[in-house]
């Protein structure tokens, strides 16, 4: 009995079939996988396995090696904090305590009716121009303040879940822009 | 000196991300008259005399590089490292929101130049709509006849795979990035041989950092030697540089190698924020030692910042103000490099996990002078004697920090809580 849709496994061939070796494709497969379930479940990555025709200990220490795949099911929205050096200069940690008492959780958790799961996280993530700043659904938002992370909550929580707004696909200078002094 | 701008020229142009207005303000003219005028020898040659170092970090020239695979064995690859990782940087990632195209013409010149029949763009899996972009773009120009077979009318094909990451920033170092692609845990590999020799699938394989790259299509339409003009001797063209920290405009700016850092905080970042001043900085990201106002007047110059006992690294400068602690920052960055350790060698597993504990309960103001006395044995244990540059950059920066700021470090011993937040609470409150 398979765990991945019809759409999900055609895409795992479609990727397993355009590299020279058919391994490559672990990465996205994965991300094919927890695309749709949300999570690495371990039936998910078996049939990752066998369409890639690995074992599936293979798959899953592949899997154990990246931060960001999940091994549980979370929140339907996820929120990534950043807390590396420049966002700690700018402010990081009152943006950690404000998630903090929102939400209702510490850092790893999921808040109670399943909105959200958040964390912070030591990787940078790259917005260190826009710091301080988060990943909420894969999507860069920038320049947080308490106010503004209250309001980008509030937008997301009632969409579909793995997609909360985009903040600015491209702005006049594109990522971390320099804000008016 | 303001800005120089070559590769961020056509940055916040409208649908600048299009191939049409790409191709409007001169787009893809690069690849044409590469493929159309030179041969890939000829190419190496012209990206030789344009002295252009890699944009990822280590600064190696490109063109000496790509000379590296052995004649004669294909198929080649080329792998374009793109994933940018090091804290403080985020300059690649603008190179690709605001001129993918750019990065894509590049990608392909170089392939060209070594013949490799695929690219792969490896990003970082943090990267999501930067990924969704870049496919987008290699669609559009596989549509145009750009990437695919025979490419304008040439007898070079070539195809362009995006490959996304999924969080490991030790998938930026070439052999771990090749590792990741083939599918793997992403670990670094033993050198020799190197990627050039054995990389990608066994076969020759150049890795190139995605700012490198977006140079090419202006080396191959203004020429090598026009490129060499720019910039320093040593160091030529323009470096895009991620500003960040306690500065009033935070952003990539892009200078000619050369200028004084001072410039680049006073003229673009508008100098450090709400009047105070300033207590250091790192030129390179999050791996580079720390430097001091004193060196402000160093040229952003590769080798004379290395001189300053530092390095340019990636490109990330990050600035901080005198009520910045030195203890807390370098805790942080050693909190980084332990949790991105890949595992596979001792000192770098271990050393990493000693220098955090040591980090956080001096941070907490519960060490003893007799413990902080150990850091220096446990970054001399790790530098120099790690797998691979992680484990020995985790110990580049705490070092520099103990060594000019000495005081400060013993000052946290046996305080019960963080000294220089302790003030910094006072001011405010005073």
């Amino acid at each position: 009995m398979n765990v991945l849709t019809p759409r999900t496994r055609a895409e795992i061939e479609w990727q397993r079939d355009r590299y020279p070796q058919a391994r490559s494709a672990v990465l996205p497969s994965l991300w094919a996988v927890q695309h749709q379930l949300g999570y690495l479940s371990p039936e998910g990555m078996a049939e990752v396995a066998e369409l890639l025709r690995l074992t599936p200990s293979e798959v899953e220490a592949v899997a154990s090696f990246y931060s960001m795949y999940f091994d549980h099911p979370g929140g339907r929205h996820h929120v990534l904090v950043c807390i590396n050096v420049s966002c700690a200069l700018r402010g990081a940690e009152e943006i950690v305590s404000h998630l903090e008492r929102r939400l209702g959780c510490p850092s790893g958790g999921t808040t109670e009716d399943g909105a959200f799961t958040w964390e912070q996280t030591v990787e940078c993530l790259g917005a260190c121009g826009g710091a301080p700043a988060m990943q909420v659904d894969h999507h860069f938002q920038e320049n947080l303040t308490p106010e503004r992370v209250d309001a980008i909550l509030d937008g997301v929580r009632g969409a579909p879940a793995g997609e909360g707004p985009q903040a600015r696909p491209h702005s006049s200078r594109g990522s971390s822009a320099p804000r008016a002094s | 000196m303001a800005e120089y701008k070559l590769l961020t020229k056509d940055f916040g142009m409208d649908g600048i991300q299009s191939l049409a207005v790409y191709e409007r303000s001169g787009g893809y003219e690069g690849l044409r008259k590469a493929l159309g005028t030179m041969t890939p020898d000829e190419l190496v040659e012209e990206v030789k005399t344009s002295g252009i170092r890699g944009r990822g970090g280590a600064g190696f020239p490109t063109g000496l590089k790509w000379s590296f695979l052995p004649k004669g064995v294909h198929p080649r690859y080329l792998c374009v490292n793109a994933d940018e990782s090091e804290p403080g940087c985020f300059k690649d990632r603008a190179l690709i929101d605001e001129n993918p195209h750019q990065l894509i013409e590049g990608t392909l010149i170089a392939a060209y130049a070594i013949q490799a029949p695929i690219a792969f763009i490896y990003i970082r899996g943090e990267y999501h709509d930067q990924r969704l972009l870049l496919e987008r773009c290699v669609e559009e120009a596989r549509a145009a006849g750009y990437i695919g077979q025979g490419i304008l009318g040439s007898d070079f094909s070539c195809d362009i795979i995006i490959h996304g990451g999924a969080g490991a920033y030790i998938c930026g170092e070439e052999t771990a990035l090749i590792d990741s692609l083939e599918g793997f845990r992403g670990q670094p590999r033993l050198k020799p041989p190197f990627p050039a020799v054995k990389g990608l699938y066994g076969k020759p394989t150049v890795v190139n950092n995605v700012e490198t790259l977006s140079n090419l299509p202006h080396i191959v339409i203004r020429g090598g030697a026009w490129f060499a003009s720019v910039g320093a001797e040593k160091s030529t063209g323009t470096r895009l540089f991620c500003c960040s920290g306690h500065i009033n405009r935070p952003g990539t700016y892009e200078m000619q190698l050369g200028t004084p850092i001072r410039e680049l905080l006073e003229d673009e970042c508008r100098g450090i924020w709400k009047g105070h001043s300033l207590k250091a900085f790192q030129p390179g990201g999050g791996s580079m030692q720390v430097l001091l106002p004193e060196h402000l007047d160093l040229p952003l110059e590769m080798d004379a910042v290395q001189k300053a006992g530092s390095a340019l690294g990636a490109g990330a400068m990050v600035f901080m103000d005198e009520t910045t602690c030195m203890v807390d920052v370098s805790m942080r960055l050693v909190d980084f490099y332990q949790h991105e350790s890949c595992g596979k060698c001792a000192p770098c597993r271990e050393g990493t996990y000693f220098e955090s504990d040591l980090m956080h309960r001096l941070e907490a103001g519960v060490l003893t002078p007799a413990e902080l006395s150990t850091l220096t044995d446990i970054c001399d244990n790790m530098n120099g004697k790690c797998f691979c540059p992680l484990g020995d950059t985790a110990t580049w920066f705490v070092m520099s920090a103990y060594q000019a700021f000495r005081g400060e470090f013993e000052e946290h011993c046996g305080a019960g809580g963080c000294p220089v937040k302790q003030r910094n609470a006072q001011l405010v409150s005073a």
